[in-house]
């Protein structure tokens, strides 16, 4: 079965990324996701604040209570080899790609403009063959409009790509109050692939202990819905790679996102629970369906259910709220 | 050949000289030698090499014992072997030093010559740990300066080569070891060019082999051993011209002469000073000034001083020369002199009997000088010069105190001075916390190696570890500096805190005309009057300039948070002239990318963008005609303290203790205790604010407190009446005090440190805002005055009755008044909440014996300290010996009140007569187990005393002098991991196997602390430290475990932040068991890299990794057929990773040393589990089958 998938310019055997996720640091995971069939592997995340805070805040801690004190003017051993910050992702960029053969798509997650958008250029030269820009904003701030929040978003992405020759896809959430018009303008900006949609994680308050929980919750399939619409609607208006994340369980999840546009499928949450080797798992059974109703290669399916494919394009649309309500049944709605 | 100027700092230069002419260095760290070992690690560690072209093997060793030992082994078998040390460390090496010169063995040892511990510890230089070695054998070879430093640790080493004499190289302690200087550093070339291969062969062949076998380290008899000792002879005859041959080989080399005695001056000079070390730095500035103004005197400064030359010696003196005043940095009380003197008249004297002296007999005046790095001036050099002319000179004179009791001391007029016109001379005040000493060491970095100027600094600090202040001396000039004393009249002073303006007269020691740099709050137009008269007075008088910057407004603005050491180092440039301004800040942000580029760009952009903004921010101040301001100094000591306390202590806390004179000090060392309550520290920005209707009265905040800074009570309402305004007080909880009883939690606002340790450990949450807590950070300022009063009167709430109180519980515990307040400590200590708590169960009754340590410094280093006494007066009597013998120490008082309680029951009986049976009876059958018990003890004590008061008899006097013995005591071992695990191990086992009953608290920092950070037997696997720079390889010593093992010994460890219930119980089993008890006490450190406001989080996760498995092991127990171990804390509930990277000593190596972090984590993970198997399967063991049988 033909699965040949191309993703902003690369070429990628089948259709089937992991996400950036924490299976990642890790190399020996890395090299069975390999085994098991990944097409390319988006790394873990750099986040800004790791590039910005994390290596002044271990040197804050070392150097605390330095010339202080005449019997203790350090407390620890003088090395220039400290501190490096996010060089150990660099260098994990590095390693990843000397063992493996798959392309290796590095991720930056931040919300400003600054000095840590020079990591996509270092990310570059340690070897990436991508980057994945996530752009994690959550607005806050009353004062800031709308607008501001979608420039911020172009202004980002401008930078890094000013930076960097090899492909860059723009990671999005789903809260914007135009998704079309910010797809666009990201991709006249220079996005080389939308990746739709980041997840934002959602805050839980325990009550006994009187605190907020910062608490993870994996997605599970209810969750594609949301993608599954948004690259349906964008497929047909856009001309730049489309990736579908969050709620890639299963192999139908994954032909789902496929036939309605996206070129790859990203996944997390179903690796995190099931391990690596259940890639393998997902890939035989897409190539079983796909062999099963006689596709003769993924690209066939890719886009058939988009938008303008599907006989009615108004079911992903307000309109089709309406009839889901109107359908909707159980023991109290009769 | 050229050769690279550097700036560093001598124990840098030595270690560097040292490293690369040695294979094999074995240490232990001490005061002030440490960093020589520090850097010898660092280098290997980096993989330098030495001239050989490998790299040496360094070792840390338990002790300084076991340091020389390792060396001594390693000269045998034929390795270039070398150590690092001073004090009481080259103290326990001598008796290998003994062995090393009787098998004539070439070594150098580098020594940062310090004061040996007589009346009290000083970690500051003299000669006295040097002068106690002269007995051994070994060469001594003195350095003067930071040049002289890296010189002389090669010529040494080819000396000895060459001599087969082993040396001491020495200089004096933080004046040369730590004191930074540009100098010329050597060149590998040169270190070769120095070094005779075929010496190191020789020496390499003398080893001990298999291959070719000898004996040596044998046994001799009286028949032989005498004359066998006289062998050496002719290597001691030689030696003095085989160094000479050295210097001038060197001279030929590098092309700096020295010779075995330096003579400097006049040709003709009538009066000549000898003396040794950095104090000749200052001689000589002192005596080409006075040539300059045609005074005849000259000096010789002692290069080596043993074996010591007559010949050289004599040479080296002007044939002028009518008086000579020798000076020694040491004090031998007894001796008919000083040692330098006693050899100058002994030379002398044989020369003069031999009619070999060139010269007549010129008169001989002793002095002692500079003990303990105590200042020695030109000013001083002078007063000598001017007592060496007076027809009858003051002979055993000292110089530079007032010694008031023998009138030793001589008079000098300290305002001369020498300083010359083109040195620019920095005084700056500031925080260890500032970092303004770290932007000084960059200054003068930047004008050594970026100018043709020689730059020098030293840098005085307190000893206090929280809120310590710091003061630099900056000296920058065309010409090589020789002031090797602070600096007294500076054209530049510079207060970088400003609240300092209320404490001293910062600009005292400022020059006439100084620019002073004042960083406040205050704008330009009100800073001026925020001085006080004196202040302001000074500055007018001496025609000051003065300039303000709001340093930590520019911090913030630029992002830099509370971090102004950039922001004033840019200000000192822009304004002190020492560099023109546009290169002085180029020179400043080539060391910002420098330092900062491996941190992120964005540190550097924001170093760039303080400086900028930081002379925009920089204001010169019009200072008025006339002194306008309306504030006097503040009054720092209250009227009501000791008089003591008034007239010496506030004078060493305002830095006038060189003022105070010899008869105000106890002859023998002893201080009052309870001292540091009259030093209001105010270092403390944010207190702790308490919500009376939110807090559940736990007293889990003053359980941890460090400093005893925050203190319930609970008390009759009554009390009340006259309570300050602002004082706030709450119904009681629980059933332990009469219904209507009242609590308050005070703040004692001017002693915490703002840790918030008290906070983060409260429980209580406020209903209506969960953020907030029962009590909750709030600025300090503002409450000041309302508090300062409300905890004075809360103080004078009586202290509940300590038999009504529930002891043995947390909440009890506290409720009991802390005999151990307001120390030095960190903020946010981790060791003093236990101290606290013992001094809260048991310090009423308690001799402490305290291992040199944290816990020494902050527990009795002047000039308060912290233990106290309760209302009747009784309060822990505290006394530190050494390092290494604490165990012992405390044994010998438990020895001591075991035997004058014997003594004392065995008197009772003899007088029970005169006593009354029925009291006599009762006395020595008196159930002290309890807090009732020990009380109606010293009731029977009381009316013994009464009933002994008018008997004259010798056994009544006794009896009345021993009485308080009959009441129960408590002997308490405190110290750190270094001394238990490691230094004192060997002394502690033999105390705890004795079966006296000793009680022992380990402080756990699992690192040495006071030291700055080295490895201990009890660092965990995986953690980085100092001798471990790739993280420890092998597990933490399961020191609790091997204690078990005896069986008759307490055992417990405990961890405050897991279980704070665990440790009262553990210390009350540990004070009521009758034997040897030892409880390893968990203590989060500043030498873990934390947080330290999250410390008890860090001592919970520590436990719940399993890493510190919490246990009591109770030999009552095993007695009563129970398993004598219970394990009281629960199976890991996470990983060893979970709980290791919290934490930078462990996460520092992932960065560093990935792979290997991995591979450390994963064994530490295997012993901590295999570990607690031992433990649980030992807790499981059924203990009744033998006893039921």
């Amino acid at each position: 079965m033909d699965l040949t998938t191309k993703y902003m310019g690369l070429t990628l055997k089948n259709p089937l990324v992991p996400s950036a996720s924490p299976l990642s640091k890790d190399l020996d995971n890395i090299k069975k996701l390999e085994d098991a069939g990944a097409s390319a592997i988006v790394l873990y995340s750099l986040f800004e604040e790791q590039i910005n805070f994390e290596a002044s805040e271990m040197d804050y801690f070392l150097t605390r209570g330095t010339h202080s004190f005449a019997e203790a003017l350090s407390y620890f051993p003088e090395s220039d080899d400290y501190y490096r910050g996010p060089e150990e992702y660099l260098e994990h960029i590095q390693a990843v790609k000397k063992s493996t053969n798959i392309p290796v798509i590095a991720s930056l997650n931040g919300v400003s403009t600054g000095g840590w958008i020079d990591y996509a250029k270092k990310m570059q030269d340690a070897g990436a063959d991508a980057l994945e820009l996530n752009i994690y904003f959550l607005a806050t701030d009353s004062g800031m409009e709308c607008r501001q929040i979608e420039n911020q978003y172009n202004i980002i992405l401008k930078a890094v790509k000013a930076n960097v020759n090899i492909p860059v896809a723009v990671k999005i959430g789903s809260n914007f109050s135009s998704i079309p018009r910010t797809a666009l303008e990201l991709q006249d900006n220079g996005a080389d692939a939308l990746v739709m949609f980041n997840r934002f994680y959602q805050p839980d308050l325990d009550l006994d202990e009187l605190e907020v929980k910062p608490g993870v919750v994996l997605s599970s399939s209810n969750d594609l819905r949301v993608p599954l619409r948004w690259i349906a609607i964008l497929r047909d208006k856009m001309d730049i790679s489309l990736a579908g994340t969050t709620g890639v369980h299963t192999a139908l999840d994954a032909l789902k996102l496929i036939a309605a546009g996206a070129d790859v499928t990203q996944m997390c949450a179903s690796l995190l629970v099931n391990g690596p080797s259940y890639l393998g798992t997902i890939l035989a059974d897409m190539e079983k369906w796909l062999d099963e109703k006689e596709y003769a290669s993924l690209d066939i399916l890719r886009g058939s259910m988009s938008q303008k494919a599907v006989a009615d394009p108004g079911a992903f649309e307000r309109a089709n709220y309406m009839k889901a309500l109107n359908e909707f049944k159980n023991q109290y709605v009769r | 050949m050229s050769r690279k100027m550097v700036t560093l700092d001598g124990n840098e230069a030595a270690a560097y000289v040292a490293h690369k002419v040695n294979e094999v260095i074995a240490i232990y760290p001490i005061t002030p030698s440490s960093p020589m070992g520090e850097w010898s690690d660092a280098f290997s560690a980096a993989g330098q090499k030495n001239i050989w072209g490998t790299v040496p093997q360094v070792v840390e060793m338990q002790s300084e014992g076991g340091a020389s030992g390792a060396v001594h082994g390693a000269l045998q078998t034929g390795a270039l072997t070398t150590t690092f040390t001073a004090s009481q460390g080259l103290l326990l090496m001598i008796p290998n030093m003994f062995k090393i010169a009787g098998e004539l063995t070439s070594t150098v040892f580098h020594v940062s010559a310090r004061t040996v511990a007589t009346h009290a510890l000083s970690i500051f230089g003299d000669h006295s740990d040097i002068l106690a070695t002269r007995s051994t054998g070994w060469a001594l070879l003195a350095s003067n300066s930071i040049q002289e430093i890296m010189d002389f640790a090669l010529i040494s080493q080819a000396a000895t080569l060459d001599t087969r004499v082993p040396f001491i190289h020495f200089f004096d302690g933080f004046r040369s070891s730590h004191e930074v200087q540009k100098v010329e550093q050597l060149t590998v070339d040169d270190i070769k060019a120095m070094i005779d291969d075929d010496k190191v062969l020789e020496h390499r062949s003398r080893g001990l082999t298999p291959d070719n076998p000898v004996i040596r380290g044998t046994a001799q008899n009286p028949d032989v051993f005498f004359q066998a000792r006289e062998t050496v002879n002719p290597f001691y005859n030689v030696c003095p011209e085989k160094v000479q041959n050295a210097m001038d080989k060197f001279a030929k080399i590098v092309g700096r002469q020295y010779n075995l005695f330096d003579y400097v001056g006049d040709p003709d000079a009538e009066r000549v000073i000898i003396l040794m070390g950095s104090g000749a730095e200052a001689a000589q500035e002192a005596v080409e000034y006075m040539n300059s103004q045609g005074e005849k005197v000259g000096m010789i400064k002692v290069r080596l001083y043993r074996p010591f030359s007559a010949e050289h010696f004599i040479r080296a003196i002007p044939a002028s020369v009518k008086t000579l005043g020798v000076l020694d940095r040491t004090k031998e009380p007894g001796s008919t002199g000083e040692p330098l003197y006693n050899d100058v008249l002994t030379v002398l004297g044989e020369m003069n009997q031999d009619g070999k002296l060139p010269f007549a007999l010129p008169k001989v005046i002793g002095g002692r000088y500079g003990l303990s790095s105590k200042e020695f001036t030109p000013a001083m050099v002078k007063g000598i010069f001017d007592n060496l002319a007076q027809d009858k000179p003051k002979n055993h004179f000292t110089v530079g105190i007032n010694e008031d009791l023998t009138h030793s001391s001589l008079d000098y007029d300290p305002t001369y001075s020498t300083e010359s016109d083109d040195v620019v001379r920095a005084i700056f005040y500031g925080l260890g916390s500032d970092g303004t000493v770290g932007a000084n060491k960059n200054s003068i970095k930047i004008i050594g190696e970026e100018t043709d100027n020689f730059a020098q600094g030293y840098f005085v600090y307190d000893s206090k570890k929280a809120g310590s202040v710091t003061v630099s001396h900056l000296r920058f000039g065309p010409k090589e500096i020789h002031s090797t004393y602070l600096i007294d009249q500076a054209n530049f002073v510079a207060c970088h805190q400003q609240f300092f303006i209320e404490k001293f007269n910062v600009v005292e020691k400022a020059a006439d005309g100084a620019t002073f740099l004042l960083n406040s709050l205050a704008s330009p137009e009100e800073v001026w009057n925020t001085l006080a008269k004196p202040i302001q007075k000074t500055i007018i008088d001496k025609k000051m300039k003065l300039y303000v910057i709001d340093a930590y407004d520019v911090a913030k603005k630029t992002g830099m948070g509370v971090r102004i050491n950039t922001i004033m180092q840019t200000c000192f440039f822009a304004i002190s002239g020492v560099l023109p301004k546009d290169e002085a800040i180029e020179y400043i942000k080539g060391a910002i990318k420098k330092t900062y580029s491996k941190k992120g760009d964005q540190i550097v952009q924001m170093n760039y963008k303080a400086v900028d903004e930081t002379l925009a921010h920089l204001h010169e101040v019009k200072i008025t005609d006339s002194v306008t301001s309306d504030k006097d100094m503040p009054q720092l000591i209250p009227d009501d303290a000791p008089e003591f306390v008034k007239n010496v202590v506030s004078k060493i806390i305002v830095n006038k203790g060189d003022d105070v004179p010899t008869s105000a000090f106890p002859v023998d060392g002893t201080f009052e205790s309870g001292t540091t309550q009259f030093d209001k520290r105010n270092i403390a920005l944010d207190i702790p604010e308490w919500d009376p209707e939110t807090c559940i009265q736990c007293n889990k905040c003053a359980m941890v407190c460090p400093h005893a800074a925050i203190r319930p009570k609970v008390y009759d309402p009554k009390n009340l009446s006259g309570a300050p305004e602002k004082f706030k007080s709450v119904k009681a909880r629980g059933k332990d005090f009469p219904e209507d009883w009242v609590f308050t939690l005070q703040v004692a606002p001017e002693d915490c440190t703002g840790c918030t340790l008290c906070v983060e450990v409260c429980p209580a949450k406020n209903k209506k805002e969960v953020g907030k807590k029962a009590i909750n950070m709030v600025p300090q300022p503002p409450i000041r005055e309302a508090e300062r009063e409300n905890y004075k009167f809360f103080l004078d709430i009586p202290e509940p009755d300590r038999r009504e109180v529930k002891v043995g519980t947390v909440k009890g515990s506290q409720l009991l008044r802390p005999l151990f307040e307001y120390s030095g400590a960190c903020a946010g200590c981790g060791e003093t909440p236990y101290v606290k708590l013992l001094s809260q169960l048991f310090g009423d009754r308690s001799v402490i014996a305290n291992a040199t340590g944290c816990s020494s410094i902050y527990g009795g280093n002047l000039p308060t300290f912290p233990y106290t006494k309760d209302q009747n007066g009784r309060g822990p009597a505290w006394s530190n010996s050494l390092f290494e013998d604490n165990a012992e120490f405390g044994m010998g008082f438990r020895m001591t009140l075991d035997k004058q309680n014997e003594f004392a029951r065995e008197l009772v009986q003899t007088l029970s007569a005169e006593i009354g049976d029925t009291l006599a009876k009762e006395l020595l059958e008196a159930d002290q187990a309890d807090e009732s018990g020990i009380h109606d003890q010293r009731e029977r004590v009381k009316k013994l005393k009464e009933k002994l008061a008018g008997n004259s008899s010798q056994e009544a006097k006794h009896l009345l002098s021993l009485a308080d013995k009959l009441v129960k005591k408590s002997v308490w071992i405190l110290g750190g991991d270094g001394w238990a695990y490691d230094i004192g191990y060997g002394g502690l086992d033999h105390v705890l196997a004795s079966g006296r009953n000793i009680n022992i608290l380990v402080m756990d920092t699992e690192v040495y602390s006071n030291t700055g950070g080295q490895m201990s037997k009890s660092t965990p696997l995986g953690a980085v430290a100092k001798f471990a720079a790739a993280g420890k390889p092998l597990p933490k010593k399961d020191a609790g475990m091997i204690f078990m093992t005896y069986g008759n010994i307490y055992v417990a460890r405990v961890a405050m932040g897991y279980n704070d219930l665990q440790v009262v119980k553990a210390m009350m089993e540990a004070d009521a068991y009758d034997g040897p008890s030892i409880i390893f006490a968990y203590s989060h450190c500043i030498a873990h890299g934390i947080n330290m406001a999250k410390g008890m989080e860090e001592q919970k996760a520590a436990v719940e990794s399993g890493h510190y498995q919490l246990f009591r092991f109770n030999p009552e127990n095993a007695a009563e057929g129970k398993n004598p171990l219970i394990l009281d804390s629960k199976p890991p509930k996470i990983t060893f990773e979970d709980f290791a990277y919290r934490e930078n000593r462990f996460k520092m190596l992932t960065k560093s040393q990935p792979e290997r972090a991995k591979m450390l984590l994963g064994l530490a993970q295997e012993d901590i589990t295999k570990r607690i198997k031992i433990y649980q399967e030992w807790a499981a063991m059924d203990y009744s089958n033998g006893n039921e049988e």
